[in-house]
Formats: C-alpha cells, structure tokens, sequence
C-alpha cells in the first residue's frame, strides 16, 4: 500500500479505498441474491459462483488477450465469469425447484461443487497474470500520489451502482418486476395469474448467477486481481446475509455492500500504519459485523418488513 | 422401524442414496473422460487407494474418523429441523480449546487425565460455539445456516489470531504455530494399526447419537419438534431447551474431532486444522439423511475418496481439487433422489400401512 507517508491520515484513506475496491463484490452478489430471493428462494451457493466466476473470467482474459488484445480480454473475461454464473444458475434454479428438495442444502451442494469446479479448472491458471480491467482515477483533484493511487474504482464498481434504481424501477414498475414479486410473495396468486412459477424463479435464479459471476470477475481482475484457491472468503455467503439485511431493497444493498467493503478495509488499513497484532481479528470485521446486524435485524415473532412471503417455504 | 409390512420403504431409503451416489460415479466418470482421463482407470485407482490394501484401509479410516465426527454436527440439528454448517468451526474451536487445556497442563498430570480434560474442553467448547447459533435460532429468529456458516470464519480468525501471536511457538518457522502438546498427551494408536484412537471416539458417538435420537424421550420430543414445531410447542414440548441441547450435543461432537486431529495428527495448533472435515461433514449427513450410524458407514466412503485424492494427482495428472468436484456431484444427485421417495411403484407398501407406521418413516 502506499499509504505510509500520509501517517495517520493513511488509515482513513485505507478504509475509503478499500471500501471502493472490496464493496464491488457484494454489491454485484448482493442485487444477485436480492433478485433471487425476491422470487421466492435463496440461492446460497452464490459463494461457489463466486469462485467460478472469478475463475472463469481470469482464465478467459488470460487465454484471450493473446487473440484480442490486452484491453478486450478483460470484458471478455467478465462475459465468461456471467456465462459460467448462468451455467450454476441454471443447475440451482432446476434443483431448488423439486419437489421436496430444500434450496439451502442445494446452495450448500452448489457451494462444493462450484468451488471444486474452479479450483479444477482454475490450477494452471494461479502462476500466469492475466490483463486486468481498466480503473477510472477519481484522486485526481490531489498532488499527493498516495492518494491518487488509492482513489481508484472499477467499471464493474459503476456497473453496480448503476442496476441499482434499474432493479428499483424493474420490481416497482414494470410487468416483470411484478411477475417475480408475485411468485415470490405469493405463489398461489401468481399461479391464478398465469405465471409459470418455475420459468420465472428460473430466470431470476439465473440472471442473479450472472450478477454474482460478474462480482467474481471484479475479484480476479480488478482487486485483488489475481487467481487464488482462496480468492473469495465468504463474501458470496455475506451477501445473502447482507440482503436481508437490507430488507431485499437494491437501493439499500448498495449501503450495506459499501458498509461491508469498509469493514472489510480495516485490517488492511490498520497494518499499513503497523498497527498488524490484531490483524487477524480485524479481518474477522465483516463477519461479525454480518452476525450483530442479524442479531439485532432478527426477531422470532414476526417475520421481517420486506421479506417475499414465499421465501424459506416449501412449494 | 424396519418391521415386516415396510420393507419396501426401508428399501427404498437404502436404494435411493445408493443409487444417487451411483449417478454421481457415472456424472463423475463423465466428467473425467472430457478432462482427459480414463474413467474406468480412475474408478480403479480410487478403488485401490481407498479400500485395495490393509495399508490402503488404514489411510481410509483414518480420514473416516474426523468424518463421523463432524458429519453429526449437521446430522443432530437436522433432526430438529436446523440446517447447522457451523462443522469447521466447531471442530478448529475443539483442537484450540484441547490445546490450551493441554499446554496448560501436559506434563504435570498423567497423559491419561491430559487426554481426558483435552477431550472435555473440546466438547465443552465446540458445544457452546454452536449453541449459541442454535440460541440464535431460538430466542432472535436468526438463521442458522448463515450463522453457524460465520461463526467458522470467525473462528478460524481467532485461530489463527492466536497461533500468530500469543500462543505463538517462535522456535517453530515452517508455519505459525503453537507450541507442542507433551507427547504424554498423544493420542495413540489402535494395536497394530496406524489407526488412532479417534475412529473409536467417532463410532461411539454414532452409536450413543443413533440412541438417543432414536431410543430415547428426548430423541423422540427433538424429532416432534422437527417435524412440527408447533404441535410440538402445543405438547408442551420445551423446543427452546430442546434446540439448545441438541445444539450442544452436536458442537460438541465437532468440536472432539478438532481434539483427535491436535492430539493424533498435528499435535500442535496451526492452519492445517483447516482441512476441510468440516464441510465435508455436511455432505456426509446429508448422504446419510442425517441417520447417525449410516454416517458411519458414508464417513468410511468418503474417508476412501479423500484418501484417494493424492493418487489421482500422481497417476492421471487431475488437480486435487478434483476430489472436490466428485463431491458436489455426490451431493447434488443425492440432493436431486429426495424428489424421487414415492414415485416408484416398487417401493410402496402393498397393504395399507399401520396407523403407527406414519411415524416411523424419515
């Protein structure tokens, strides 16, 4: 990092890029899960698509930027990362779907499955480096070349926030978004509308796939940027934590992603100025974080504001 | 109850897992062929590594016994209708707390009361850590996969917080570790065998979960509860006590296999605890429909494919992650065969089932 000639002042400069960089992945996951869930089931394998999808994207830009060119690859790669989402997508949408089949375990099963999968396909790929997306300077407007190099966010940073009213305006007011709120809330009702239940949990299932794919290629080519075995840890689950948290509304899982990308910067904000004792722990922020807010968020009486009445249930 | 009118259930409940995992080998040959392996030579090396030899049956047992363990932690909840993935990190809470118990006191006591208070803290604190996702459940609503799936990072954190710093070994360089239990406080191995005494721990605790769930007022008032928890509220059931002690029971069971593979394997506490026991005991319940001696039995196989892992490296050049892959696929097509129960015609009974028979059935 190169933050240590700002002293003190580098901690909170730690924790704004870091919140920039890291928020990325739960944003795309977290809209990922929120359309899911908004149809009526979770999908918690979206950790295994995580993985693939970062796996997949780094393979892609890595073996095409040698056709396409080193500024192509990368997008290429993110197509693939969403592609290979769908694929797992599309496994979980048909499972979860059986009768009897608890969507749960599927998305542990899917977990296994998508993470194995990456880390088959994924071992010749940990050693080469492959081209990175491009990043958009925001610290331009400062001398110091500390900040300019922290103040950096990625495209996909903007592809997110810019679903977010998308997928606003799509559950409020189109005719699909009305669709998977139906299914979602009320099977029965939706049936007696005509909606196939099963196409529409299975396109919702899938496009979150395709989000949460994307989230990984933001992990493997832009930050860390790298392909490791251990490139997601737990961020794929923390954002279906994070939805619920953020009462299945896209507008709220943009803050709570960038709440959980700063919690996530804190070790590493706090070891650049060498504070590093309490590293360990610090880096655990997130998931206790996730456990207080689920705690306080949670009550046994009643279920929560905003869930889809079907979610956790049987069909 | 396997009586003689329900046999065809009971069947069906053997055939079906059977021949999901049968599929899955099928998918799993499938998927080998289009990596650039022959299947059927990859059937026989998983064959021979895992069950081929004494020496191979060994290695098998040696990874079932973790298994066994941790595959109750889910088994126990699942139950009482909760889906526990809390498994790693009750069992990396299990060998921390065996380690403290036993740097604190390895050497001064006898190895025997060592091993005994190592065992005890193990289960005393991988119970509470899943307790407290069960207490979650009980008095906040919160769910208890995604909480008991948080707590495992949480707890490998403070692991490894602790192995880099205050319990730090610093004569120790390969990786971050505590220092050495005593060798009094080993472990030790079955006669004859390279086997430790884990597998033991691992069978009776099956046999003991297998009674209680299935023998006992508590299993049955649990197993109420699962299926109804509000009728069972309406018995008078106590679900809250209920869930909690289940809870502990099975924490506590994941937790003594973290103590097994401190005492029996690492003798030290470092990353390598994290290996994987832990989810692979999920995928062991759920094989075994959470049936605490057919996990015996998955334990055993599964062992056999984890075994089987290094020499897939070695004689058909498959990464080892591929290990990983045949068991999403195990997962996923025993998964899919929970559709299946009644829709063949062989499996239902001939006579009208006995009004006692509804609650026999899974």
């Amino acid at each position: 990092m190169a933050t240590e000639a700002l002293g003190w002042w580098g901690v909170p400069l730690g924790i704004l890029a870091g919140t920039l960089r890291g928020s990325v992945p739960f944003l795309l996951v977290s809209l990922g899960e929120c359309l899911t869930e908004k149809s009526g089931k979770i999908n918690l394998g979206l950790e295994g698509t995580l993985l693939f999808g970062a796996m997949s994207a780094y393979a892609i830009s890595y073996l095409s930027s040698g056709i396409v060119g080193p500024t192509l690859a990368p997008w290429l790669g993110v197509l693939a990362a969403g592609v290979a989402g769908m694929v797992l997508g599309a496994i979980h949408g048909w499972l979860s779907q059986q009768p009897r089949v608890n969507d749960v375990a599927v998305g542990i099963a899917m977990i296994i499955f998508g993470g194995g999968l990456a880390n088959f396909f994924g071992k010749p790929f940990i050693q080469p480096q492959a081209p990175q997306l491009p990043t958009i300077p925001i610290g331009g407007w400062s001398d110091l070349a500390p900040v300019q190099s922290a103040l950096q966010i990625s495209p996909l940073f903007l592809l997110g926030v810019a679903i977010v009213p998308l997928m606003s305006w799509f559950f409020k007011s189109t005719r699909w978004g009305l669709y998977v709120r139906a299914v979602g809330d009320s099977p029965d009702a939706a049936l007696a509308m005509g909606i196939s239940i099963f196409w529409v949990r299975m396109a919702s299932i899938v496009a979150g796939s395709f989000l949460a794919g994307v989230g990984g290629a933001s992990l493997s080519l832009f930050y860390p940027g790298v392909w490791t075995e251990r490139i997601s840890s737990g961020q794929g689950l923390m954002a279906v934590a994070l939805v619920i948290f953020a009462r299945w509304q896209p507008w709220q899982c943009l803050w709570a992603s960038l709440l959980f990308g700063g919690a996530q910067a804190l070790g590493p904000a706090f070891q650049s100025v060498g504070i590093d004792s309490y590293y360990y722990l610090f880096n655990a922020a997130p998931y206790i974080l996730t456990l207080l807010i689920m705690i306080i968020t949670c009550s046994p009486q009643r279920t929560l504001a905003g869930a889809p009445g079907a979610l956790g249930k049987d069909s | 109850m396997a009586s003689t009118t329900t046999w065809r259930r009971s069947l069906e409940s053997i055939a079906l897992p059977l021949g999901a995992v049968l599929a899955a080998l099928v998918i799993f040959g499938v998927f080998c062929a289009l990596a650039g392996a022959n299947p059927l030579a990859v059937y026989g090396s998983i064959y021979r590594a895992a069950f081929g030899s004494w020496s191979a049956w060994q290695n098998t047992l040696l990874r079932a016994s973790p298994l066994m363990l941790t595959a109750l932690c889910t088994a126990l909840p699942a139950r009482l209708g909760l889906v526990i993935i809390g498994n790693e990190g009750a069992l990396v809470v299990g060998g921390l707390a065996a380690v403290l118990v036993g740097l604190s006191l390895g050497g001064a006591v006898p190895g025997g009361l060592v091993l005994l208070a190592m065992a005890l803290g193990s289960l005393v604190a991988g119970g509470l850590w899943i307790m407290a996702a069960g207490a979650l459940r009980h008095y906040r609503g919160v769910n208890e996969t995604i909480s008991s799936l948080l707590l495992n990072y949480v707890a490998i954190a403070l692991m490894s917080h602790l192995v880099q710093g205050p319990m730090r070994d610093p004569a120790f360089v390969s990786k971050p570790s505590s220092f050495e239990i005593d060798a009094s406080a080993w472990l030790g191995t079955l006669p004859t065998t390279r086997v430790h005494w884990g597998l033991l721990y691992g069978l009776v605790a099956s046999v003991l979960a297998y009674i209680l769930i299935q023998r006992t007022t508590f299993g049955f008032a649990a197993r109420t509860a699962g299926g109804n928890v509000r009728a069972a509220r309406i018995a008078g059931l106590p679900v809250g006590k209920l869930t909690l002690a289940v809870c502990f029971l099975a924490g506590s069971c994941a937790g003594l296999a973290g103590m097994v593979e401190v005492a029996a394997v690492q003798k030290r506490l470092n990353e390598s605890i994290v290996s994987n026991y832990g989810y692979a005991g999920i995928l062991v319940a759920f094989v075994a429909r959470h049936n605490p001696l057919a996990t015996v039995l998955v334990s055993v196989l599964l062992g056999g494919i984890l075994a089987a892992g290094g020499i897939l490296q070695r004689s058909h050049d498959l990464p080892d992650a591929t290990v990983l892959v045949f068991q999403g696929i195990v997962f996923l097509c025993v998964l899919y065969s929970e559709s299946l129960y009644g829709r063949f015609a062989f499996f239902q009974e001939r006579e009208a089932p006995k009004p006692e028979g509804a609650v026999a059935s899974v």
